[in-house]
């Protein structure tokens, strides 16, 4: 029994020294956002919910960009809290609306179940703002949601693909986890296009979002030697693991080589990819709501609505042809 | 049926495969009655229990319970419960995790409603008439084991129990714990309840039985009033040897002489383990045989493991050769040259699945070092040696020796310890289950080794073997050395008197 | 012949061989090696085969050391794709110090091994402490680095994407210049040696084979259980540390949430494919490790019929029944008598 209880408490010292460890590591983060309340006013009590940093990249950025926003210095006081699991969330949301916050940011891991909380969010007079990702609940119940574009991304990308104008195109597409909204979106695009304008998908299949599996997938296609001239991956992981492959077998890409490199989420070493004419094209996830937030903050605080309920965030599609170093540094993640 | 009898099983029969675990036995149980069950390993006493208990269905014979006209077919445990015989083993069967008055009424509730009140309620009022000092809402693992077996004989007597078998329940109570049973024992008897009572502790018995009933190989010796049965004589029927006849196969024993000028070979000074055998002390010359002799469970084995530091050596000190040792591990013991054969051929002694080659060099492979390995050509040498010697029949040295018969598997560990060629050697139980010329042969080889100058401790059940073979012995009860015998005083009738003790208390 | 059918290894060569036969009948170009040059303009050897040799070796690391765990302690050990996660992130954290994008290494890549290789044994010593001391179920036990794991993985790196950019670390999961055959191969079978050598040198084989089939008499003979589990899980943190070597160099870069996902449900398939019980008890190193690499063969011949990804553990799944089928002793015994029956009649019609 005694060895029981030692055990135990060895695993909670661990877990609790990570906890402390991953918060000390998140506040060293500076801010170089607006203010937005007077200074010397009163704090803005905000609650983030949001899905567990480790998550992706995108979400790193994402929950780097909002703490570095939400600092006292710009006149908030920011509570945050971190689960990919929607239950979990709920209860957060709870906390959050009991201990009084003006505001509640949320990226719910499931779009489902959030009636109930929402409403009494509502009545207890916060304002909800959805980041990244919607609800499926009454509009009402939120103030605004700021989210991407994922078809629209898609779209950017197969018109990029569509501009080259190759005289075949043989597309080795590699998906991410099947469902997910990226993966909808951005492979949505490309089977409308080879549908219209008869490309070749030389191979359709899921990655996961994981680069090993992308590079064994390549690596199939290489074995069995069937010709191919792009590569669509849905996130940059999977082209990177695409282009190890590549590599492998003396298959050269980038601008002006044999195959076209093609991905997403414009992470800084992606777009470094490009700048060095390694990859062709990298599509934008953008991950800082923070500013399109602040604003609707703004707003609101004025005692305005929001003109529009659903902002859909600007994002950009970088060709290795014209991207300069510059935007390699203000929009890697 | 006898009057005031409220159990009687007639000509019970149970055979296994091979084996006639019981023929015909009898036996009676009257109201307001404890009734010792008593018998050495093997005898029939928890196969008798099973088929009362309808674990087993027996194979002849009948039942008859008070009550019942006919007699009654009991098909499962819970048919034993329905008619009034409940069991509490020696291992709780309860659920820790639950209360008291839970673990009293579970499986018995009528379906999914619960008045937990009422069964508190309930539970209390039965806890305090037994005073039992327990409360029905507390956990059931925060009581002693004592109280837990107490919350088990509650759920029996709230069950409306006729019959309560008692197994082996005092092996794990201390001394205040077993008085606390027993007077809850005597308060059920006046209740009328028949108790039958196993155990193998003799004093036990004697303080608190009517009657005993004695096993031996599957067949009734014989029922007996316990006034009208002195220990000696318990002890004989249990063993099978009538004092009369023994007293007269005294002559043969060995005459041990041992050299006055070098200390003993190994010697302990209050050792204690925490198997619960009370301190004692030991030591054995070069080239002795002795041995530990005891009823089942009176703590032979317990010294032996503390000797070895099979089991964690609480107090004591030992010296190998008069020099002071340290041994609080098996490794420590093998270092300094002592060897254990375990009672338990299956549990510690043999490792299944390998093969009766690494069976036999494993244990001096260990002494060797982990970086230095036999190869293979040497342990097959090993091993085809004692193979050779010991007669191991095998098909090979590569066969698993879990495919030995029980005495090929018992020569191999014999092997194993013999190549580390030990100065003392602990042999617990080496003839238990092993056919006769095995038996012979161990212990033809034990006198052999010993007039080679090998110190050895014999251990068995079977006194007529500890006597052709152990110059001394040293006697054991209810996990105390109670005595030691040599020269003329190795006789079967002098070990039993000396086992059962305390003739005067029973006077 | 009929002792075939109950040999050990018979599992993981029928498998083999029943894949082999497949693709040969399917597409006898599975089997076509090529000798070509890569970017670099160094040569290498590509086909299916090679394939399966370069993506196996990861785990048929793991093989090694998940056999001894499940010898020695009748469990399995569930966080090592977790503990590659930790181990190859400090690879990457010493490798690029300060600077995740740093243009030079910080340090050379042995010492970030060796450190690596030390955190990794701290890891499976912690595993083995709560296994061993603890008696605390293995899967249990590890169940907890499991979970953590990859949050630690992510920590060490303060959730920065590291990238190396020195090309020879690129060698440990690619090729070594003027060697046409993948590194990974040459790491896996110097693996395979060591170990080898350790069995043939040391007594691990027999210790660990004892403990776990009979724990209290492996005590009496001397033997101290406790230590030689932990001893399973520390050798298992050191295959954990080569496995994450060559996983990070494969992209110089690492991915905590993905990298090495599932690897343990593999590393556990290998050493049952390998026949060995995962109770514990009597094991087969050779069988294990070729274990591992005809599960990299079923995936591989997966991918190449274009299964998709996430439906590669269902075909697992298949294999999982076929082996608890097989290796069930009635079924082998079936086929003994059977083997016997048709040889028997192959006789008989000769004379």
């Amino acid at each position: 029994m005694k060895k029981k209880i030692l055990a135990v408490l060895l695993a909670a010292t661990m877990v609790l020294g990570l906890t402390a460890c991953g918060g000390a590591a998140a506040s060293s983060d500076g801010g170089d956002a607006a203010p937005a309340a007077d200074a010397g006013g009163k704090l803005i009590k905000v609650g983030i919910i949001n899905n567990d940093p480790n998550e992706s990249g995108y979400r790193t950025a994402n929950d780097k960009d909002l703490k570095a926003t939400f600092t006292e210095a710009n006149g908030f006081q920011a509570s945050f809290a971190y689960s990919l699991k929607n239950d979990e969330q709920i209860t957060a949301a709870q906390k959050f609306i009991q201990d009084g916050v003006d505001y509640l940011l949320l990226s719910a891991a499931d779009t489902a179940g959030w009636d109930s909380v929402l409403k009494d969010a509502q009545a207890a007079g916060i304002h909800v703002i959805l980041f990244d990702r919607t609800i499926d609940a009454d509009p009402s119940l939120y103030s605004a949601s700021i989210v991407s574009d994922m078809d629209k991304e898609g779209e950017t990308a197969v018109n990029w693909l569509k501009s080259q104008n190759l005289s075949e195109y043989n597309i080795i597409h590699i998906q991410g986890v099947m469902g997910s909204a990226a993966q909808k979106g951005r492979s949505g695009a490309v089977d409308a296009a080879a549908a219209s304008d008869g490309w070749n998908i030389v191979t359709q299949q899921t990655a996961e979002w994981n680069a090993e599996k992308a590079q064994q997938i390549v690596q199939s296609v290489i074995d069995a030697g069937t010709p191919f001239n792009v590569i669509y991956a849905e996130n940059d992981d999977m082209a990177k693991g695409a282009v190890a492959a590549l590599d492998k077998a003396n298959i050269s890409h980038g601008v002006g080589k044999d195959v076209i490199v093609m991905g997403f989420d414009c992470n800084k070493w992606a777009l470094q990819e490009l700048l060095d004419q390694n990859w062709n094209y990298d599509g934008q996830c953008n991950p800082f709501q923070s500013q399109y937030i602040l604003d609707v903050i703004k707003t609101l605080e004025s005692g305005q609505e929001p003109a529009q309920k659903t902002i859909i965030m600007d994002e950009k599609g970088f060709d290795a042809t014209t991207i300069t170093a510059d935007d390699v540094n203000n929009y890697g993640i | 049926m006898k009057e005031n009898a409220i159990l009687e099983m007639k000509a019970i029969d149970k055979v296994f495969p091979g084996v006639l675990a019981l023929q015909g036995v009898d036996f009676t149980l009257c109201e307001g009655e404890i009734h010792a069950l008593m018998g050495e390993n093997g005898a029939g006493k928890s196969t008798l229990i099973k088929v009362l208990t309808g674990v087993y269905p027996k194979d002849g014979g009948q039942i008859y319970l008070k009550g019942y006209e006919k007699p009654v077919i009991i098909r499962s445990p819970q048919d034993a419960q329905k008619m009034g015989i409940s069991t509490v083993y020696q291992e709780i069967t309860l659920c820790p995790n639950l209360s008291v008055a839970e673990n009293m009424y579970i499986g018995r509730g009528a379906g999914a409603g619960v008045n937990w009140k009422k069964m508190n309620d309930d539970a209390d009022a039965i806890l305090k008439s037994l005073d039992i000092p327990a409360k029905a809402t507390q956990q059931l693992s925060s009581c002693s084991i004592a109280v837990q077996q107490m919350v088990a004989i509650a759920r029996a007597v709230d069950m409306e129990c006729k019959v309560l078998i008692l197994d082996e329940p005092t092996s794990s109570l201390d001394e205040q714990e077993v008085a606390k049973l027993f007077k809850l024992m005597r308060d059920l008897k006046a209740r009328g309840v028949g108790i039958i009572f196993v155990t193998h502790f003799l004093d036990q018995v004697y303080e608190v039985c009517d009657k005993i009933t004695v096993l031996r190989d599957g067949k009734l010796v014989g029922e007996y009033e316990i006034k009208d049965l002195p220990r000696v004589q318990l002890v004989s029927k249990m063993l099978g040897k009538e004092l009369d006849d023994l007293s007269d196969i005294s002559g043969e024993h060995k005459k041990f002489e041992a050299d006055p000028n070098t200390p003993p070979v190994f010697e302990a000074v209050g050792l204690q383990s925490d198997a619960g055998i009370k301190p004692f002390d030991f030591y054995i010359q070069k080239g002795e045989v002795n041995g530990f002799t005891g009823l089942l469970g009176s703590g032979r084995s317990e010294c032996v493991r503390a000797i070895f530091g099979a089991d964690r050596v609480l107090t004591g000190s030992v010296k190998k050769d008069g020099k002071t040792i340290k041994i609080t591990k098996p490794i420590d013991a093998m270092r300094n040259g002592i060897g254990y054969l375990p009672e338990d051929r299956k549990v510690d002694g043999i490792v299944g699945d390998l093969s009766v080659r690494e069976n036999i060099i494993l244990a001096l492979q260990v002494l060797k070092g982990f970086f230095k390995p036999f190869s293979k050509a040497e342990a097959g040498r090993f091993a085809d040696e004692y193979i050779k010697l010991l007669d191991i029949k095998t098909a090979s040295a590569d066969t698993p020796i879990k495919s030995l018969s029980g005495g090929n598997q018992q020569k191999v560990i014999l092997a194993r310890w013999l190549l580390t060629h030990p100065d003392y050697l602990i042999l617990d139980e080496p003839t238990r289950g092993i056919d006769v010329g095995t038996k012979v042969d161990i212990q033809k080889l034990v006198l052999k080794l010993a007039s080679e100058g090998m110190s050895i401790t014999f251990i068995s059940s079977e006194t007529d073997e500890m006597l052709r073979t152990c110059s001394r012995m040293i006697v054991m009860r209810d996990r105390a050395v109670v005595g030691e015998l040599t020269d003329e005083d190795l006789t079967q009738s002098k070990i039993m008197s000396t086992i059962a003790g305390g003739e005067k208390k029973d006077e | 012949m009929s002792k075939i059918f109950r040999n050990q290894i018979f599992i993981p060569i029928a498998a083999l061989l029943l894949l082999a036969v497949f693709n040969l009948i399917m597409d006898p170009s599975f089997f076509k090696i090529t000798l070509g040059y890569n970017s670099a303009g160094d040569p290498v050897l590509s086909g299916y085969l090679m394939t399966i040799l370069d993506y196996g070796s990861e785990l048929a690391i793991l093989a090694i050391g998940m056999t001894l765990v499940t010898a020695a302690s009748g469990g399995q050990d569930i966080s090592v794709g977790a503990a590659i996660a930790i181990s190859g992130s400090v690879v990457l954290r010493v490798l690029c110090g300060r600077d995740h994008h740093a243009e030079t290494m910080q340090a050379p890549i042995i010492v970030a091994f060796l450190i690596s290789c030390v955190v990794a044994m701290i890891f499976g010593a912690f595993n083995g402490t709560l296994v061993a001391f603890f008696k605390i179920q293995p899967m249990v036990a590890t169940l907890i680095l499991f979970t953590a794991g990859r949050s630690i993985a992510a920590w060490i790196n303060n959730n920065e994407l590291p990238i190396v950019n020195e090309v020879s670390f690129s060698y440990f999961g690619g090729f070594i210049p003027g060697i046409p055959i993948p590194t990974p191969f040459f790491i896996a079978a110097a693996c395979v040696v060591v170990i080898f050598l350790v069995l043939k040198f040391t007594n691990l084989g027999l210790y660990t084979q004892t403990v776990g089939i009979n724990e209290s008499s492996s005590r009496l003979n001397g033997l101290n259980p406790e230590f030689i589990k932990f001893l399973s899980f520390v050798i298992l943190g050191l295959c954990v540390a080569v496995a994450a070597l060559i996983k990070v160099s494969r992209l110089s870069t690492i991915n905590y949430s993905v990298i090495a996902k599932d690897i343990e449900m593999d590393a556990i398939l290998a050493v049952a494919l390998g026949g060995n019980a995962l109770s514990g008890g009597k094991f087969n190193m050779t069988a294990s490790i070729l274990g591992a690499y005809v599960i990299q063969f079923l995936t591989t011949t997966l991918y190449k019929f274009n299964v998709s990804a996430d439906a590669l553990p269902a075909y697992k799944a298949v294999v999982v029944i076929l082996l608890v089928v097989f290796s069930a002793p009635v079924v082998r015994e079936f086929l003994s008598t059977q083997w016997k029956k048709i040889t028997k009649k192959g006789v008989a019609k000769n004379a």
